[in-house]
């Protein structure tokens, strides 16, 4: 009789570290929320040290000091950067993945996908200072302003962070497909090339789409490599790739530090704006695979 | 007059790794008959299929040794495989049509040898899907997913879309073991009308299929050919005691 008891209340004390991990990330996730709107939301919602919500999105200047905080112009910095990171490492991501799963000996594999994987491990910092010493460096011999820091900059250091995330999601997506449906083009008479294109990536489809999403969040949320090599100016709608840009997540980082008062609440409603972003990706990214499995 | 001969297998080994899967097999297969492979799982019958369009290439680490000729010429020796998969047609064990709509499916082969004029591609449509009796099923539904066909009509559309590409040869590996009998039957009947055309080859597990449909047999064992010849030769009077013991299924 005990040794059942006991063995029951083992298993209920079990149930209960396991929920209880399970509650630490949802907890987090509420509380991480919760904190950034309250204080985000607080300058938009009146009283004295208020600040107008139409100002703070529509501004192009962010002067602390002159009481002025607009971030429509690092909102567009930041989609910049991330769409033309997305533009040029998802086509280089998608062929590395195509090499890896389906043309590559095994020995070639053998080197690439260690590489891949050790290139998403690396410190995000890392990625900043090789940025800044190398692109950066490299990229003032061309620029009109011969200033490396740059859209073009961040772009190009983004697009290598976001590789990892497209090569391994899309190889994954690209080995999953039947084999099937492999040996039924090349039985038609169809090449290798012809049925990665017109039969492997197609049925990849919606798991390639779910890497470039991920790549998305990554970019967008990217703050330290970025601050090494963005400008972050404190003003102006960059137009250019040689200007400088100021993405949303620098902004914070660099005067959350100090910042108070107003100042302070309005670098967490900078995180509001990202905080929407993220999760509009992980909406799309949810229906993805939602329809993925239907 | 002689039957033509369409391949000759001559002294075939294969092996994959260290294991041998073919020993030695020499078979002839004629022109628009359908020659059928049986034996029981294991024995090298599929493995044999697949070496007449080359589609053992895929598999890493395999070796063959000996000759495969089709009219004559060495398909082992310096050919485009492309060229030869276009006339050695393919249809799979389970029914494979594409994710995509039943017309694309049939369009595929075609199209990757470049062709894209339309009214080509739905004459070359209608005509594959006519020939594989499947065009009053899914005359109204070709621009639908093949997907939503049923097992038999998909593997009809497998047919279809092998003779898309007016190939010589259809190589069938168990075409009907994943299909009910009423499908299986259908597919039987179309194999009878498609060998005026086409030179057939079928892997089957059913000696009461290969006795149906076949003209020709041979009898596989451990990768060995026991017994070739004509099916009616073979199933009335087996020279080898252990094509007897099969086909009287005393073992497989």
């Amino acid at each position: 009789m005990t040794n059942k008891k006991n063995r029951n209340i083992k298993e209920e004390a079990f149930r209960y570290l396991f929920m209880l991990s399970a509650f630490v990330a949802v907890v987090s996730v509420f509380a991480i929320a919760f904190f950034v709107f309250y204080r985000g939301l607080k300058p938009f919602v009146g009283g004295d040290h208020g600040y107008s919500l139409f100002q703070f999105l529509s501004g192009t200047e962010w002067r602390p000091g002159k009481n002025t905080f607009g971030i429509l112009y690092m909102i567009i910095g930041s989609i910049f950067a991330t769409f033309g990171a997305i533009l040029i490492g998802v086509p280089i991501g998608l062929m590395t993945a195509v090499f890896i799963a389906e043309l590559a000996p095994p020995s070639l594999t053998k080197i690439v996908r260690p590489a891949v994987e050790l290139l998403a491990g690396i410190p995000s910092v890392l990625y900043g200072v090789f940025g800044l010493g190398v692109i950066v460096n490299v990229l003032k011999n061309y620029s009109p302003t011969a200033q490396g820091q740059s859209l073009i900059a961040v772009i190009f250091v983004l697009t290598v962070m976001i590789l990892p995330t497209v090569i391994s999601i899309s190889e994954t997506a690209l080995r999953a497909v039947p084999k099937a449906y492999k040996d039924g083009s090349l039985a038609l008479g169809a090449s290798k090339i012809q049925t990665i294109f017109k039969i492997m990536i197609p049925a990849a489809k919606s798991g390639i789409m779910a890497g470039v999403v991920l790549g998305i969040g990554r970019a967008i949320g990217e703050t330290m490599a970025v601050m090494l090599v963005a400008g972050n100016p404190i003003a102006g709608i960059p137009t250019s790739l040689w200007d400088k840009i100021r993405p949303l997540t620098t902004n914070i980082a660099l005067e959350m530090g100090y910042a108070s008062g107003l100042h302070q609440d309005l670098l967490f409603s900078t995180g509001v704006v990202l905080f929407v972003f993220i999760m509009v990706i992980n909406l799309i990214l949810n229906s993805l695979i939602r329809k993925k499995i239907g | 007059m002689a039957d033509k001969i369409k391949f000759i297998i001559k002294d075939l080994d294969l092996y994959y790794d260290t294991f041998q899967a073919l020993k030695k097999v020499n078979i002839e297969i004629k022109e628009n008959k359908v020659t059928a492979f049986i034996g029981p799982s294991g024995c090298g019958k599929s493995t044999l299929l697949r070496c007449l369009n080359r589609m053992n290439d895929l598999i890493d680490n395999v070796k063959i040794e000996g000759a495969v000729t089709l009219d004559e010429i060495d398909i082992y020796g310096d050919i485009d495989v492309i060229n030869l998969r276009t006339k050695v047609g393919m249809v799979f064990q389970k029914p494979n049509p594409f994710p995509m709509t039943v017309y694309d499916n049939i369009a595929y082969g075609p199209r990757c040898q470049g062709i894209k004029d339309k009214k080509k591609l739905d004459e070359i449509v209608e005509r594959s899907i006519v020939q594989s009796a499947l065009w009053d099923e899914v005359k109204d539904r070709l621009n639908k997913s093949a997907l939503g066909l049923s097992g038999g009509q998909q593997q009809r559309l497998c047919i279809a879309r092998a003779i898309a590409m007016e190939p010589e040869v259809i190589l069938m590996d168990e075409p009907t073991s994943a299909l009910d009998p009423i499908a299986t039957a259908k597919i039987e009947e179309l194999m009878e009308t498609l060998k005026k055309k086409y030179t057939i080859v079928i892997v089957t597990h059913s000696m009461q299929q290969a006795a149906r449909i076949s003209d020709d047999t041979a009898f596989f064992l451990s990768g060995e050919v026991i017994e070739s010849g004509k099916t009616i030769g073979i199933f009335t009077n087996p020279r080898d005691k252990r094509t007897e013991d099969y086909i009287t299924g005393r073992f497989g």
